[in-house]
C-alpha cells in the first residue's frame, strides 16, 4: 500500500508553525517512513504532483493569492488541517481588522515613522502583486476545514500526535500541557 | 454537621453553610463549577451564565442560587459542559482575543476555561468589533477588545469612595465598560494592579508588568483552571477525620 502524501503551506503567517512542525526533531525520521510528502516548503515542491491525503495550512488569508493557494489546498488535499492561531481566526496580522484597508496602506507606506524613501507617496500597485483582502480570513470561512490544531506556534508534540492519529486513524491526544492557544 | 445543610452535586452528599451560594458551597466540597464573573465575598452579578447548573431541572446561575436544604444540584454533566463552551466561544468571537500578543495570557480565566474544555475553533464567525483602548492613565491600560462584561471591576475598584469603571452606552446601542480617566488618574501602582488582579482577561493591565512570567510559570500553564479547587477535597477530608 502506497504511504499518505502530505502537502503544506503557509499563508498569512510567519512560518512559526512550520518551524514548530520541525521541532518534532529525530521523530522527522519516523514520519518519513509513514508518509510521503509533495508540495510543501519542507521539501520545496512548489506544485501539487499527485493528489494528498493531508494538507497542513499555517496562517490565514489576507490577499487573493492566500485564497487561490488555500482553494487549491482543498481540491487537492481529502483532509485539511487549521494549523495554528493564524489559520484559525487570522493571528496577528487580522489586528488590522476593523480598520479600513486604505488607513492601514497609508500608515504603512506614506504616514509610518519610518517611511523615508516613498516620496511620490505610492502605494503598492505592481499588477503582479496579489490583492491585499480587506480585512485577513480565518481559513475556515473561506474553505471546509476538517481539524483545527490551536497553538502559536501550536507545539510540536500536538502536530506529532495529530499526524499520527491522522495517518494511523487512532484517537488524537491532547494533553493539556500541548494544548495552547500561545 | 453542626449547623449546615445538605446539598447533593452530581450524585455526591455535601455539605453547605444556610444562606451560602451553590458555587461557594460546592468549592467549599472540593467541587469546581466554572465560572468568570464570581468573586468569593462580593455580591454576585450573575453576568457571565457559565457557573449554570441544573436545579430540580431547570438551569441556574450557582453564584446567585442560595442553596436549600436536600438540594440536588447537577453541574460536570456533557449537556452543560457544551453549553459553558459555546459561551466560552460566544466570548472568544464578540471581542478581539488574540491570545498570542496579549499580557494576560498564561494567567487569562477566559483562556484558562477554554483550554479545560478545548476549545479547538469557536463554531461562531469572528466579528472583530472595535472596541477602544483607554491608555491614558500613568499605572492601567485599559483595553476594551478584551472585556467580557463580567462587572468584577465595576463592583470592587473604587477610589476614595467612587468607582472608577462603570457601565456606558456611549456611542451607540451597545453597552461596555469605561473607565473613569479622572480617578484612573489618581490611582497608585498597588490600585492598579489589585484592579488587573480582579479582571479574569486581559481587559485591565497594569502598565509595565507584561509577560512577567515565562511560558511554563504562568498560571494556567501545566494544570486547568478549578484544578486547585478539585483538589481541595484532600484537605477537607483530612479535616473532617
Ligand atoms: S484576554 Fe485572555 S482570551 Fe483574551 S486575548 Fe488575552 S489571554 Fe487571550
Ligand atoms: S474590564 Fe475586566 S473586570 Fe471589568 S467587566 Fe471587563 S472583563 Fe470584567
Amino acid at each position: 500500500m502506497s504511504k499518505p502524501v502530505i502537502a503544506t503551506t503557509s499563508l498569512a503567517g510567519c512560518f512559526g508553525c512550520h518551524m514548530s512542525f520541525l521541532d518534532i526533531d529525530e521523530r522527522i525520521l519516523e514520519l518519513i517512513e509513514l508518509v510521503e510528502f509533495n508540495k510543501s516548503p519542507i521539501d520545496d515542491i512548489k506544485t501539487f504532483t499527485k493528489q494528498c491525503d493531508i494538507g497542513l495550512i499555517e496562517g490565514g488569508c489576507c490577499n487573493s493569492e492566500n485564497i487561490e493557494t488555500l482553494k487549491e489546498f482543498r481540491r487537492m488535499c481529502k483532509t485539511l488541517v487549521s494549523l495554528g492561531e493564524c489559520a484559525i481566526m487570522g493571528g496577528l496580522p487580522a489586528l488590522r481588522n476593523g480598520i479600513p484597508i486604505r488607513e492601514c496602506l497609508h500608515e504603512a507606506y506614506i504616514n509610518g515613522p519610518t517611511v523615508g524613501l516613498n516620496k511620490e507617496n505610492i502605494l503598492p500597485n505592481d499588477s503582479e502583486l496579489p490583492m491585499i483582502l480587506d480585512r485577513v480570513y480565518p481559513c475556515h470561512e473561506i474553505v471546509k476545514i476538517d481539524y483545527f490544531l490551536p497553538g502559536c506556534a501550536p507545539r510540536a508534540d500536538l502536530i506529532w500526535n495529530a499526524l499520527i492519529a491522522l495517518v494511523t486513524g487512532g484517537e488524537l491526544q491532547l494533553p493539556y500541557e500541548a494544548f495552547k492557544f500561545d | 454537621m453542626k449547623g449546615k445543610i445538605k446539598i447533593i452535586i452530581d450524585g455526591k452528599e455535601c455539605w453547605a453553610k444556610p444562606g451560602q451560594n451553590v458555587i461557594d458551597a460546592a468549592r467549599d466540597n472540593g467541587i469546581y463549577i466554572p465560572s468568570l464573573c464570581h468573586v468569593e465575598g462580593v455580591k454576585p452579578a450573575g453576568s457571565c451564565r457559565v457557573c449554570n447548573v441544573r436545579i430540580e431541572g431547570r438551569n441556574m446561575t450557582a453564584c446567585t442560587t442560595p442553596v436549600a436544604d436536600g438540594m440536588e444540584i447537577e453541574n460536570d454533566i456533557p449537556e452543560l459542559n457544551e453549553l459553558r463552551k459555546a459561551i466560552i466561544e460566544v466570548l472568544f468571537v464578540s471581542g478581539n482575543h488574540f491570545c498570542p500578543s496579549c499580557e494576560k495570557s498564561g494567567n487569562c480565566e477566559l483562556q484558562a476555561l477554554a483550554y479545560r474544555f478545548r476549545m479547538m475553533v469557536p463554531r461562531f464567525p469572528y466579528e472583530f468589533p472595535i472596541k477602544g483602548v483607554d491608555a491614558s492613565s500613568k499605572y492601567i491600560y485599559h483595553d476594551r477588545n478584551r472585556c467580557v462584561m463580567c462587572k468584577r471591576c465595576i463592583r470592587t475598584i473604587t477610589k476614595d469612595g467612587k468607582n472608577v469603571f462603570a457601565y456606558s452606552s456611549r456611542g451607540g446601542k451597545h453597552l461596555h465598560v469605561v473607565m473613569d480617566k479622572e480617578l484612573a488618574a489618581q490611582m497608585t501602582e498597588k490600585e492598579a494592579q489589585k484592579a488587573m488582579d480582579i479582571c479574569p482577561v486581559g481587559a485591565i493591565l497594569k502598565k509595565e508588568r507584561g509577560f512577567y512570567s515565562p511560558i511554563g510559570q504562568r498560571k494556567y500553564d501545566t494544570e486547568p483552571i478549578g484544578s486547585d479547587v478539585e483538589k481541595n477535597i484532600d484537605h477537607l477530608k483530612q479535616k473532617e477525620q
